[in-house]
């Protein structure tokens, strides 16, 4: 993984996984605190706490095509080489919250990435998951909830080509708004 | 900040189209693999070149590109499945934005199958 943006995408794949009906995405980056936190909280069938102790173990996974589990593990260890922490709380039926904190000055951050185009994608192809995703910058923010979206739209899907530009378009331009360009 | 007027304003357009596009049985589907390996290996952009390509060329009548997770061909990663009605499923290895055009242009329009990048034609070890 290259990009701080494609573990949560992968990470938010598996709260979808999950059965979850709404995923909450936060990126919260602060430069005076030298923090970069990325919450991830789904109310999917969620794990046992035997689960989420193993859930960080590379050689553990519940998939049946392949015997290892890399995403979260790759998470933890990109926030985790930059100085910053990694948990992870769940509980069966309830759903799962990862928190992952990275040093935003360190050396080995690897770039926050194409935040947008992520969320654009978790959005557009999951039609029966409700996302609301909130952006933070140094106190400033936006947020995308697509309860509000699909309440404004009725039955135009949100894939619908008109509707996905103007998803990546609200994206982008609030970000901007939001960071003036900080370069994440 | 970009207001949700916009969006009011697109409802009120896409209304007036009578039929919605509903995915049946008759739509070519497209699935791109969206676990870890695929991600990691640059299934996103893949993805995304997908979208644009059936959106910009008209196919969203009768393609619907879509994602799924892993199917245990990690090392093949980017992989796009081509799913006809009535025909057998293709599997496209080692995707990118570039070869995913081709298989748009080929495949999706042209109708033969880009031989090339199928996992069929692949040395297998």
């Amino acid at each position: 993984m290259t990009e701080i943006s494609l573990n949560i995408l992968d990470v938010a794949e598996n709260s979808t996984r999950a059965g979850a009906s709404l995923v909450s995405i936060s990126v919260d980056a602060d430069t005076a605190a030298d923090r970069l936190t990325v919450v991830i909280e789904d109310n999917g069938c969620g794990m046992t706490q035997e689960q989420v102790s193993r859930v960080t173990d590379p050689f553990f996974t519940t998939r049946t095509t392949r015997k290892v589990g890399l995403g979260v593990p790759f998470f933890k260890y990109a926030a985790e080489s930059t100085g910053g922490s990694f948990s992870i709380k769940s509980q069966p039926g309830a759903g799962t919250t990862v928190t992952a904190v990275f040093v935003l000055s360190h050396i080995d951050r690897m770039p926050l990435g194409d935040i947008s185009g992520t969320i654009h994608t978790l959005v557009v192809y999951h039609p029966d998951t409700d996302f609301r995703y909130t952006y933070r910058y140094n106190g400033r923010s936006f947020a995308l909830d697509t309860r509000e979206f699909r309440e404004i739209l009725g039955d135009v899907p949100l894939d619908t080509p008109e509707v996905s530009s103007y998803i990546m378009d609200y994206l982008t331009e609030n970000k901007l708004e939001t960071d003036g360009g900080a370069s994440l | 900040m970009k207001s949700l007027e916009e969006l009011r304003a697109i409802r009120e357009k896409m209304q007036n189209q009578v039929s919605m596009r509903a995915e049946d049985h008759t739509h070519t589907r497209v699935v791109v693999g969206m676990a870890t390996c695929g991600i990691a290996s640059g299934a996103r952009p893949v993805l995304n070149a997908l979208s644009s390509l059936v959106q910009e060329k008209g196919l969203t009548g009768k393609v619907a590109v879509t994602q799924t997770g892993c199917i245990g061909l990690c090392q093949y990663e980017p992989i796009v499945e081509v799913m006809e009605p009535g025909k057998p499923k293709v599997t496209y290895i080692k995707m990118n934005p570039d070869k995913a055009a081709e298989v748009v242009e080929r495949h999706l329009i042209g109708g033969h199958v880009v031989e090339k990048y199928t996992l069929a034609s692949a040395d297998i070890k």
